[in-house]
């Protein structure tokens, strides 16, 4: 029991998001539905924030937040890193627009050729 | 067989590095340096208490400016690629193929509940994404967050009343207008200010009220908006008729 109240907090989060990142690539290399792939790529994204996020953690910190609970003058010690954070926003927003163009090529994709199977696109296969 | 076998081999070389990482991983326990300058300057110096809006707003102001641009793109982007070709009757294009069970060019009505639980919580979604882009400099949320909200109430709007067009001239306006005005504020920045997109172009007001903070709801708002028009706009673009106006 002590032995699992001892592993920090943040180093579940970090293993987490590194697990994520494998079965997203996994997925990426080995899939052949595009669809799938897209989702590959969605998991290494999630998996890249939670690592990043956990990397940001502060031991018993909380949200970056100025409160009634977190007083100006504490705040220093009270606070996980903002900077991570605020990147991780940022790294959400450029991933929602990357997944959407990458869905709208599938999209596209099987319009023209009914298919979501990439092995069917042989054209620019070198 | 020998793809397999380098793709195994490449994931297992990457769970070495990740192994290694996590292995030599040591919960920080205090802020890092530019962490505490933020923590101790952030609140005293723009007055807005949440410290990631006033980094990714003021601190990191340019980054936000290219964030929004890339979503801008994206969302042109998906715009170009799924625009809706008007094509001559004869021309059977996929989809109507899709759906040829349905009565063509009428689309299936959603449920009564669903139509009526819209009616009842759009409003309300509404007004919770106005409340998070308002209230990002004080509480969890921001422009972002306020504008996916946004989005969802018009996914929402959407299912439940695949009829409803949203006016292509109303969301390109909002955008560029919040767009533009967005940079407007930043140079304001530079000439009234300390630089690029520094909110004290207006007064700070009392600490932790709606109204203070400088322009940091103002940028948000702006923010919110053109997120959440974007976003709709690409959501509408993914709707499967292709009987829209173009």
């Amino acid at each position: 029991m002590s032995i699992i109240a001892d592993i920090p907090l943040s180093l579940i989060v970090l293993c987490s998001g590194l697990g994520l990142v494998l079965i997203g690539l996994w997925g990426m290399l080995t899939q052949r539905n595009m669809i799938r792939m897209i989702i590959g790529f969605s998991l290494t994204d999630t998996g890249i924030h939670m690592v990043m996020v956990s990397i940001g953690y502060v031991t018993g910190g909380t949200a970056p937040i100025i409160n009634a609970a977190v007083p100006v003058d504490a705040a220093v010690d009270r606070v996980v890193d903002p900077v991570p954070s605020a990147l991780v926003l940022t790294a959400i927003v450029i991933g929602l627009g990357v997944t959407a163009v990458m869905l709208s090529f599938a999209v596209r994709i099987y319009k023209s050729r009914k298919t979501l199977m990439i092995d069917e696109c042989t054209e620019s296969k070198w | 067989m020998i793809k397999r076998l380098f793709i195994f081999m490449m994931l297992a070389l990457m769970a070495l590095i990740f192994v290694q990482l996590a292995s030599n991983y040591t919960e920080n326990t205090s802020l890092s340096k530019l962490g505490r300058y933020y923590a101790e300057e952030g609140p005293r110096e723009l007055g807005a208490p949440n410290l990631v809006t006033a980094v990714v707003v003021t601190y990191r102001g340019l980054d936000t400016l290219g964030e929004v641009t890339v979503l801008f793109i994206s969302a042109a982007g998906v715009g170009l690629l799924l625009r809706r070709t008007r094509r001559k009757d004869g021309s059977e294009d996929l989809e109507q193929g899709d759906r040829a069970e349905e009565t063509s060019g009428t689309h299936k009505a959603a449920s009564e509940i669903v139509e009526t639980a819209t009616e009842l919580l759009l409003p309300m979604v509404m007004l919770f994404g106005i409340y998070v882009f308002l209230n990002g400099h004080l509480s969890p949320g921001g422009g972002f967050q306020g504008g996916a909200i946004i989005a969802s109430g018009t996914m929402f709007l959407l299912l439940a009343l695949p009829e409803s067009h949203i006016s292509r001239l109303l969301v390109a306006l909002t955008e560029s207008l919040s767009g533009f005005s967005y940079v407007v504020i930043g140079v304001l920045g530079v000439v009234m200010a300390g630089g690029f997109l520094d909110n004290r172009i207006m007064g700070l007001g009392t600490y932790g009220t709606l109204f203070s903070a400088g322009a940091i709801p103002l940028i948000y708002t702006l923010v919110g908006l053109k997120v959440g028009f974007e976003l709709s706009a690409v959501l509408d673009r993914f709707r499967k008729d292709d009987t829209g106006p173009v």
